[in-house]
């Protein structure tokens, strides 16, 4: 509620819809090896200076807390405050054509050559250092969000569900989340956690 | 017709189950590709989605490697609109009401609760492909060296995965 007593660089005018979709066209190019928000932070509050870090920040909550890919999210949401329901098309198009107009390619050049022994033995290796990956972003993603025991409880219990019993994703969702809400539910005093 | 009509059910679907990233769809995104329909094969998945992660943008446009492999360029289409506008039409709506949400006393509750879940389903999906990527035991150096690294370092992500697959080529021809 309170205004930043430090004065910011102010913001840009806001752009077109042709310039939105350039920037998030040129952000959706280069944002290699995922931390696609990293790249929209710099781009969006430093260079482009369309938002400020409060605007992104929070914007950045919105979109990490509903389902959708959180860059694709983030660009709908930006694209709105800036340009209102087109500017949210434009820039979910701009941000998201470059990698799909590359893995559209991909899976052409795949058909061709894809189950040729040495694409094999590059795309098995790639697919081990992917398995990293995830169990980074997993444990960055944890180290977040998870605040108390009852919480590692209910990451076990999900991916237990999920990756051991086969139960299907959204009765994992809905079920172990509503536990989770529930215990997590609005309390009148600040007593027992 | 019909091949595009499931794609895009199968793809809608799907995204409604993204919550904290792509990977979180991931056991059902095997299940319903690969063992329902036989659009690709589990490796294929596994391939696609490891160069989805070198791949620019968010980090699930892989979705459009399965689209095209099975329907081409139309099925590539066909499944980008259907992975992105319901959650993009949902984002849409929400990012509009928040402010009237950022009072409601439920809200962090589900934020709190949701984001619990979504590790584990996160979690799951890091189980689903291990299995199938982790085989032998070059496999699990190459992940358990990625993992280390980029838990210490804060380099691009690309970069040792891109290495990954080097090794495994240098490995290939010895």
């Amino acid at each position: 509620m309170t205004a930043p007593a430090a004065e910011p660089a102010p913001l840009a005018a806001t752009p077109s819809l042709w310039r939105l979709f350039r920037g998030f066209f040129v952000m959706g190019a280069t944002s290699l090896g995922g931390g696609v928000l990293a790249y929209l932070h710099t781009g969006l509050v430093a260079r482009y200076r369309w938002l400020d870090d409060h605007t992104f920040v929070e914007l950045m909550a919105i979109s990490q807390s509903l389902p959708g890919l959180n860059a694709t999210n983030m660009s709908i949401l930006v694209g709105d405050r800036l340009r209102g329901w087109p500017g949210a098309v434009i820039a979910a198009l701009g941000m998201c054509l470059p990698g799909a107009s590359l893995m559209t390619a991909a899976a052409f050049v795949y058909g061709v050559g894809g189950d040729n022994p040495v694409s094999t033995a590059f795309l098995h290796a790639i697919a081990a250092g992917a398995v990293g990956l995830i169990m980074v972003v997993t444990v960055q993603l944890g180290s977040k969000v998870l605040t108390e025991i009852a919480d590692y409880v209910f990451v076990a219990l999900t991916a237990v569900l999920v990756a051991l019993f086969h139960v299907p994703v959204p009765y994992a969702l809905l079920g172990v989340g509503a536990l989770a809400i529930w215990w997590h539910r609005p309390r009148r005093k600040d007593g027992a956690p | 017709m019909k091949q595009l009509a499931d794609l895009a059910g199968v793809f809608a679907y799907i995204s409604l189950l993204t919550v904290g990233g792509g990977m979180a769809a991931f056991p059902e995104l095997k299940q319903l590709t690969v063992d329902v329909h036989h659009w690709v094969t589990f490796t294929q998945l596994m391939h696609y989605y490891s160069l989805g992660q070198l791949a620019p943008g968010p980090n699930m446009m892989m979705v459009a490697s399965i689209g095209a492999q099975v329907a081409g360029l139309p099925g590539a289409a066909v499944v980008l609109v259907a992975f992105i506008l319901p959650t993009g039409l949902l984002t849409f709506a929400i990012g509009r009401l928040w402010n009237r949400l950022a009072a409601w006393p439920w809200r962090p509750s589900i934020q709190r609760g949701l984001g619990a879940v979504s590790v584990g389903l996160v979690l799951a999906g890091a189980i689903v492909l291990g299995r199938g990527a982790l085989a032998e035991p070059l496999s699990w150096v190459l992940a358990i060296g990625v993992f280390a690294l980029l838990m210490r370092t804060h380099i691009n992500p690309a970069l040792p995965i891109v290495a990954s697959g080097l090794i495994g080529l240098g490995v290939y021809f010895i």
